[in-house]
């Protein structure tokens, strides 16, 4: 198994933000997280890329334990997130965005920027063709210097992706990659994951849209107030009567 | 175009000790050398991951007494002195950047003053090392001695001039290195957004200790500079007045730069000569305080970077 | 035993002063996000318009003391008009970066205004210290401890018991919804700040008399002022009063026991300290951290 979440519990305050959840992501397929808001999906992925510490219960990647490390370590093991909230490095081009994703593909460090010049140059000449193939296959390519704050919604979505995916991962864990988008925006962004899956990275998303999900996913996921309420593929969760009653429930249902 | 008047500037660099005949100004053209390599490091932390340090005036002071001591009670030779005036403050760097690990912003800026004031105190009371507020006198010129010739010192300002000349073009080339790589990178990365630079495997620790250290090595060399010039360092190193003029050189000439930093510390250290004569150094001071305020709100990201826009067509 | 006490002492009437610095820069740190590196100036602008005050305008000691305050706080009032109000919404780091160019104007306008030399403030209390039992103090510290803890009990019924202080806790949880109940924002601002500044000049204007006035007092007031904030936690009132006390009696047995030379690394220590192993504050409650 890629991922192994074993009894994931986080507690702060009064409040349980998760209560043993137990889940396994199989290697290849794209898992999606689903649940109504503040059912803890976020902090799920918190938990799992090390932005977070569970009060108890572990997190496994091909067997290793991986529970509290630091984030950038988990990303140097092949598990890279994107986050909710548009995040990029906003006084950089999108090329720059994008070269700066790519750090994990480079080796140089302070001895050689300073006495192998030559490295240097091979490297960053390297790292370019690479940045210009990830752009390219997100669909950046024509905006390639542009300053990422002069970016459109949608195409900032899509870099943060491509920021994602220049981090080389095994594992892409996407934090609603679809939200706030139009619906051309979202089937391409559907497109884009599908791709993503064929180049043989495992994807773990979390999303609200049903239609996105259901239609991409090998597996589905469902929390509710911290609990995993379902565990199936898509058409038995999709009629669960318990994940019914949590949407319904909650007063959600699918959105548009 | 711009390869002429580079050309050209660099001839007018270099000839300087030729042309500059008053020997005050030729002073005022090497205190601004060695304010430059301080604000280039000031610059690699503030500039490039964003943090700020009003404690480089102890790096700078650390490397000045380090070489001053061991240069005039031990009687090493000046450049083992400079060594040491890079690797003991390179050290406090280290010591500074591991201890402040999630400490950023403002809790960061506090620790670094913190430093900067107990290392200070201990100047200015710890008698028996650093002769306390009566400072250390005699500090050695560097010497240039090459086999077979007579040992060259470089007592005159001319000389000097050089060898503060070369310390800006080295720190200038080394701050280039640096950034343009995967390093450099890394390092905005921090500035830009730490969070997302973790998610993609950039070690925040390990590149703020890096810059940190590299800062404060650099600073501590500037401090080296200062000493063998001057021939005497005293508490008065550690000023915070120094630390605010570094901070000016490097918002005001651009942060974030390379070239920002430099013309920061030349204009800096020339207007406020050039004004000597018409104004007091509280004066001065007092308008350095107004100065950093309007240009952080009327030019924030400083005169380099605003010029720059100016020039080019976007 | 006996010189344990009257450091103690000492270190208790000081600390009440520290309290009274602390609890300004708290509200301002904590409550409105602004590291305000200028807060010692506040202090020193309090010790000058006391001195100005009694040896100008020969004004009597204790009229003094609350037109210094006054003046602090309008003095500060300006400075968040002028200054922060357009920089509302800008990096925390830009915030701070005005507040040290403000620092620096400030104490060199000190400088050129009243001049390098040390002064010191004639005082109507008798020199000749109280003796009781074991331990002496000179009469003026008991009237700074008295007023001292008279402007924190003060400063704490405003913001616990009135309207004023109610409107400015709810701003500072939550703008919006204060907003919407008819609060003005920008005015609490402003008053938050100058309250800021006046509990500083409170404390330049009492400690003058106990010390010497100098142009650059500020600069450790403000360090002692973020030491007793960083001890007490961001925003925390009661922290900050704590906290003063603690730095003030630390500094007095450091000084009496190790070396008086040493006497101001005290805060620095402390501020080292508490950074590196509870950042939250001595007496904070544990907080999530992110």
């Amino acid at each position: 198994m890629t991922l192994e979440a074993r009894d994931l519990t986080v507690r702060f305050g009064g409040v349980a933000a998760l209560t043993g959840v137990s889940f396994a992501v199989a290697p290849g397929t794209v898992t999606s997280l689903i649940g109504p808001n503040g059912a803890g999906k976020t902090t799920a992925f918190n938990v799992i890329t090390g932005f977070q510490r569970p009060t108890q219960g572990t997190v496994h990647h091909d067997g290793l334990a991986i529970t509290g490390w630091r984030p950038h370590r988990i990303a140097a093991r092949g598990l890279v997130r994107t986050f909710q909230k548009t995040s990029l490095f906003p006084g950089l081009t999108v090329r720059e965005n994008v070269l700066t994703g790519l750090h994990l593909r480079g080796r140089v460090g302070v001895t050689a920027a300073l006495l192998a010049r030559g490295r240097v140059r091979d490297e960053e000449r390297q790292l370019g063709v690479e940045a210009d193939r990830v752009m390219d296959f997100v669909g950046l390519g024509t905006r390639r210097g542009e300053a990422a704050a002069a970016l459109s919604y949608g195409e900032q979505r899509l870099l943060e992706l491509a920021v994602g995916l220049a981090a080389g991962p095994r594992l892409l864990l996407l934090d609603e990659p679809a939200s706030g988008m139009t619906a051309s925006e979202k089937m391409a962004v559907a497109a884009l994951i599908g791709r993503i899956r064929e180049h043989g990275i495992t994807v773990f998303l979390v999303e609200h849209d049903m239609r996105l999900v259901m239609g991409i996913s090998d597996r589905v996921l469902v929390l509710n107030y911290g609990r995993l309420i379902a565990d199936g593929d898509p058409a038995t969760v999709q009629r669960d009567p318990e994940v019914i009653r949590a949407y319904l429930g909650a007063g959600a249902h699918a959105h548009p | 175009m711009r390869r002429l008047a580079l050309g050209i500037g660099l001839v007018i660099v270099l000839t300087a000790p030729a042309w500059v005949w008053n020997p005050y100004h030729l002073h005022t053209l090497i205190m601004a050398g060695i304010f430059a390599v301080l604000a280039l490091s000031l610059n690699l932390l503030l500039g490039y991951t964003g943090q700020l340090s009003l404690g480089h005036a102890a790096f700078f002071g650390i490397g000045a007494y380090a070489t001053a001591l061991l240069s005039v009670k031990l009687e090493w030779s000046p450049w083992l002195g400079l060594l040491a005036a890079i690797v003991l403050p390179g050290v406090a760097g280290y010591v500074i950047g591991r201890l402040a690990l999630k400490l950023r912003g403002a809790y960061f800026v506090l620790l670094t003053i913190s430093f900067a004031g107990c290392v200070s105190l201990v100047s200015v009371n710890w008698m028996d090392l650093t002769n306390g507020p009566l400072g250390i006198p005699g500090v050695p010129p560097v010497e240039i001695a090459l086999p077979g010739l007579a040992a060259w010192s470089l007592r005159t300002k001319s000389a000097y001039y050089y060898l503060v000349l070369a310390a800006v073009i080295l720190a200038y080339l080394l701050c280039l290195a640096l950034i343009r790589s995967r390093v450099g990178r890394a390092l905005v990365a921090l500035r830009e957004n730490e969070t997302l630079a973790a998610s993609v495997g950039i070690d925040a620790t390990h590149y703020l200790v890096l810059a940190a250290v590299a800062s404060a090595a650099m600073a501590g060399f500037a401090g080296g500079l200062y000493a063998h010039y001057t021939r005497f360092v005293s508490p008065e190193v550690f000023l915070f007045t120094y630390t605010v003029t570094m901070v000016i050189m490097v918002v005001a000439g651009g942060k974030g730069t390379l070239a920002g930093p430099v013309v920061g510390a030349v204009l800096f250290t020339v207007l406020p000569e050039a004004l000597r004569e018409l104004t007091s150094y509280q004066w001065q001071m007092l308008l350095y305080g107004v100065l950093l305020i309007a240009v952080l709100f009327f030019m924030p990201e400083g005169i380099v970077p605003g010029l720059r826009r100016r020039w080019r067509p976007s | 035993m006996d010189q344990l006490l009257q450091h103690l002492l000492n270190g208790l009437l000081l600390g009440a002063t520290y309290s009274l610095l602390g609890i300004g820069l708290t509200l301002v740190f904590g409550l409105m996000n602004v590291v305000n590196f200028a807060h010692g100036e506040f202090y020193t602008f309090g010790a000058y318009a006391a001195f100005a005050a009694l040896a100008l305008a020969s004004v009597h000691f204790f009229l003094a003391i609350p037109l210094a305050i006054v003046a602090g706080a309008l003095a500060g009032a300006v400075c968040e008009r002028v200054l922060l109000r357009p920089l509302r919404g800008q990096s925390i780091d830009t915030v701070m970066l005005v507040m040290i160019g403000l620092w620096i104007a400030m104490q060199n306008a000190e400088l050129l205004g009243w001049g390098g030399v040390a002064k010191s403030v004639p005082t109507p209390f008798p020199t000749q210290p109280v003796v009781l039992g074991a331990v002496s103090v000179a009469p003026l510290r008991i009237f700074v401890f008295v007023v001292s803890g008279l402007l924190i009990l003060g400063a704490h019924l405003l913001l616990s018991r009135t309207k004023l202080g109610r409107a400015m806790r709810a701003t500072f949880q939550d703008r919006e919804t204060a907003a919407l109940m008819g609060v003005s924002i920008e005015r609490i601002h402003t008053i938050t700040f100058a309250f800021g500044a006046g509990l500083a000049a409170a404390a330049g204007a009492l400690l003058g008399p106990v010390f010497l006035l100098y142009p650059s007092m500020g600069d450790l007031a403000s360090l002692k002022a973020f030491s007793v904030v960083i001890l007490g936690g961001l925003g925390n009132f009661g922290g900050a009063a704590l906290g003063g006390l603690v730095l003030g009696i630390a500094e007095e047995l450091g000084a009496g026991y190790i070396s008086s030379g040493y006497r101001d690394a005290v805060g620095f220590l402390m501020i080292v300290a508490v950074l590196l192993l509870r950042p939250s504050g001595l007496f904070a409650r544990a907080e999530r951290v992110g």
